[in-house]
């Protein structure tokens, strides 16, 4: 058993952090008014995830933790962008048969020989 | 390897210190956590789905959310974040009144949450803007509009319920706090629940975003 | 009969009350233990009628929709209220904290709250059978699932539930590994048995809450008509497969991985060997725990997914071949030059060896996009997945259950008896299924009721070979039930193993161990330890 101190974080972190996720809140409504065309996604996506982070360091505790926390975190965003892509993959391709251009038959071929 | 006299009443038999069990909960919460991101994460990939097939009809049919309530709600949840923060923070100096203060504070703020969203939920009711056979408002341009309401009201209605399970273990750590079973060397119950509450928010901070801003 | 020691988990406290509120990890596992046994009944009993119905083409002596419930049933049943909790819940749960030298999990509450959501999950899935039943298969696909009548609702709902089940244990099992490994017990000197439970739990927990999440959507598309399956609405009803399967196939791993866990303790105990290539077993199985999550395509070559994603999957399910070949030829160098001996848990071990590598290897054919095209939805599927999960699977849990049956009981069962249940078992299973590889490659279709007369010999066939592997199992619940009672006492390392659990009574102590025990040598150190078997 060894004496051990945890980290208390202190007040003033709690209150930048907060302070910091009101103000990208803020940037966030405002960039949505501006077009960016298919931009806006990414910058919205962006902000979201400096917020989710600044949640998951600080509020979570997780940049003073034992890294496996950060390890689980990371991992189950992993996957999730894993499940997303492939399936992806396939909803994002499925109109590709109707570019198959059709081949003129081999009438030479061995299955169209009789007997 | 841990002296019956001096072992902690709240240390569980199974378990050498305390140290092991409060880590042990922490990891296990995590995992919780994990699970809960891959839960929500199923909605995600169909929103991500649905939106890259119909981009236009989920441009028009954003506008019927209120972005003025949506950003209310972030602001109201994200302090909600910080009073939970504060409240664990307090515990850990040992002092009960501000524990208690903040987690009050947290429950109203969910409550507040709760209630704005009640208000938007009934306001789309009324407007028939409904998820799947019962939509029957016209006024949004393009194909299948009811498929961007059947997913804003699965995400945030699974967010809501979120919140609602977090009000009630926020309301189970208060209670024991009032009676007095938490100290600063025992407070893991509350920092667990702090997590899952950070965890709501989070996801909200995403919801926001790729439902009420689109472009 | 001499008396086994007190005081035992068996024993210990008494009464019904100190069972159904039992915090003992061992209790836990022996509830869940009776709980999957009585489930492999009901889903083998579907399974026999099954087998009967196609004794003949037409009908014998049950209808069509009755017998699309019945497939459904079996197929339910054995997946979600047998196999997946098989070997975690029932043997992992019994033997776990033993094999860490731990007091316990690292929940025991959640431990038990895992126990009674799996009973309340199955009373779902009993009440949709009950109340006209399911006849969708046990993979619930859209459009027929969210428009069909019956108690589809009921069913999916059990199935969500379920999977919290799952979840729990998971997430247990998880901690515990990490926090309250005995001191000394460091990561690479775990046994094996540990890393497939590890890598087990770490699907369960990442891929669960998915099934979660599209029960859920299935329930909604049917209540509430959401219409995210429903083309009519704008929904795609492939999408409902690309949910599904992320669990699902990640799910299969879930059932085989605890298996080879086991497989990698009994070919170790029962050569008297020290386990050929630790490290790469136990990286293996990490590496099939990833790798499950992206091969769910291949479910899917015919679904109508675009040509890219069926290319993608097909190549990367090849990938998931390389770890579980590593293992294969791990056990066979640890059995080289070893003193085997050939007891029912090794006769169990060696039946996995040989069916689990036509299972795996039929696997990779079907990985190939070209063949499955042609073999997708034919008896060559399901003589697959029958060989990987009961040729694989329970045949592990089965050798488990007898290598582990005397630490549980403190009594030994027959090994005369169970050499011939093993033989019924093994021929049994053999006629029954390899039959139908032949029956798909010919073009006999799955989940058919009835069929032309030119397969009709082969299905005769298969169906007695489903007596025969039914009259093992019978065999076998009669002369392990009698070892409970009347076995010869079994001491606390009949075996003559290594692991920590025999170092402890049989049955074990109310609290495991006495003292916490030290780790003086490695799990497999045949070759350093001498170690005398208890059983006289």
């Amino acid at each position: 058993m060894k004496a051990h101190t945890e980290h208390i974080t202190p007040v003033k972190v709690y209150l930048a952090v907060g302070i910091s996720l009101l103000i990208l809140t803020i940037i966030t409504v405002a960039v949505s008014f501006i077009d960016l065309g298919p931009y806006n996604i990414t910058v919205a996506l962006i902000i979201a995830s400096l917020k989710a982070l600044l949640v998951a360091f600080f509020f979570m505790h997780i940049f003073w933790d034992n890294k496996l926390y950060l390890i689980i975190f990371a991992g189950s965003l992993l996957f999730l962008t894993i499940f997303l892509t492939l399936t992806m993959f396939d909803t994002e391709t499925r109109g590709s048969i109707y570019e198959e251009k059709a081949r003129p038959i081999n009438s030479e071929a061995p299955i169209y020989q009789r007997n | 390897m841990s002296n019956a006299t001096t072992r902690p009443a709240f240390v569980q038999h199974h378990f050498a210190d305390a140290e092991q069990q409060r880590e042990s909960a922490k990891l296990g919460m995590w995992l919780f956590l994990l699970t809960e991101i891959l839960l929500f994460g199923g909605l995600f990939v169909a929103y991500g789905i649905f939106r890259a097939w119909n981009p236009e009809m989920f441009f028009n049919a954003h506008k019927a959310l209120d972005v003025n309530l949506g950003t209310i709600n972030t602001i109201v949840l994200i302090t909600s974040s910080l009073t939970m923060a504060l409240s664990i923070h307090a515990m850990q100096l040992n002092n009960r009144r501000q524990t208690i203060m903040f987690l009050l504070m947290t429950l109203i703020f969910a409550g507040v949450f709760l209630v704005i969203k009640y208000f938007e939920y009934s306001h789309k009711i009324e407007l028939g803007q409904l998820p799947g056979k019962f939509y029957t408002f016209t006024g949004i341009a393009g194909s299948n509009p009811h498929i961007f309401f059947s997913i804003y009201f699965a995400m945030t209605g699974l967010h809501g319920l979120h919140v609602i399970f977090g009000m009630f273990a926020i309301s189970w750590v208060l209670r024991k706090t009032l009676k007095n079973e938490f100290s600063a060397e025992y407070y893991t119950p509350i920092e667990m629940v702090g997590l899952y509450w950070h965890l709501v928010d989070m996801i909200w901070i995403f919801l926001f975003p790729l439902l009420y801003l689109i472009g | 009969m001499n008396n086994l020691p007190e005081p035992n988990y068996l024993s210990e406290p008494k009464g019904l009350k100190s069972w159904l509120l039992t915090l003992d990890h061992k209790r836990i596992g022996l509830m869940y233990l009776f709980a999957i046994m009585f489930f492999f009944m009901v889903g083998g009993i579907f399974a026999v009628l099954l087998r009967l119905e196609l004794l003949a083409p037409g009908k014998d002596f049950m209808e069509a929709d009755t017998y699309n419930q019945f497939f459904t049933l079996h197929g339910a049943i054995m997946i979600f209220l047998f196999i997946i909790p098989s070997i975690p819940a029932a043997l992992g749960n019994i033997i776990l904290p033993l094999m860490l030298g731990a007091k316990d999990v690292a929940f025991p509450r959640l431990n038990l709250a895992s126990w009674y959501v799996y009973v309340f999950g199955s009373l779902f899935a009993i009440f949709s059978i009950v109340t006209g039943g399911v006849d969708t298969g046990w993979t619930f696909y859209t459009p027929y699932s969210s428009s069909t009548g019956g108690s589809v609702i009921s069913m999916t709902l059990g199935v969500f539930i379920l999977g919290f089940s799952s979840i729990f244990t998971g997430l247990n099992f998880i901690v515990t590994i990490h926090k309250l490994r005995a001191p000394g017990l460091t990561w690479f000197k775990m046994p094996l048995f540990v890393w497939g439970l590890y890598a087990t739990a770490i699907i369960q927990v990442l891929a669960t809450p998915v099934l979660g999440i599209t029960m859920v959507l299935l329930i909604l598309e049917r209540l509430v008509g959401i219409g995210i399956f429903d083309p009519a609405m704008g929904g795609d009803p492939v999408l409902y497969q690309h949910f599904f399967w992320f669990y699902s196939h990640p799910a299969v791993y879930i059932m085989i991985l605890p298996g080879m866990g086991i497989i990698s303790e009994l070919i170790s105990v029962f050569s008297h060997k020290k386990i050929f290539g630790y490290k790469a077993i136990a990286f293996s199985s990490l590496g099939i725990a990833f790798i499950s999550f992206l091969v769910w395509g291949h479910h899917m070559f015919t679904s109508g997914q675009s040509e890219l994603a069926a290319m993608m999957f097909s190549f990367l399910t090849f990938l998931v071949g390389i770890p579980s070949g590593i293992k294969v030829f791990n056990w066979i160098a640890t059995m080289y030059r070893g003193s085997i001996s050939l007891k029912a848990p090794m006769l169990y071990a060696l039946s996995f060896l040989f069916l689990f590598t036509i299972g795996g290897l039929t696997g990779i054919f079907l990985g190939a996009l070209s063949v499955d095209v042609h073999l997708h939805d034919t008896y060559f599927i399901v003589a697959h997945f029958h060989y990987v999960m009961m040729g694989g699977t329970v045949m592990a849990f089965l050798g488990g259950l007898h290598y582990w049956w005397p630490k549980i009981w403190g009594r030994m069962y027959s090994e005369k008896w169970a050499g011939i249940s093993v033989a019924l078992i093994f021929i049994g299973f053999n006629i029954t299924f390899f039959t139908q590889f032949i029956l798909g490659g010919q073009g006999m279709p799955r989940r058919y009721y009835n069929y032309l007369d030119q397969y009709q010999p082969l299905h005769a066939f298969s169906s007695v070979g489903s007596w025969i592997l039914g009259l093992g199992f019978i065999v076998m619940a009669v002369y392990l039930i009698h070892a409970i009672f009347k076995g010869p006492l079994a001491g606390n390392n009949p075996w003559g193993a290594l692991t920590l659990e025999w170092r402890t009574t049989s049955p074990p102590d109310p609290h495991n161990f006495d003292q916490t025990p030290e780790i003086t040598h490695g799990m497999y150190d045949y070759d350093k330890v001498m170690i005398e078997s208890t059983l006289k």
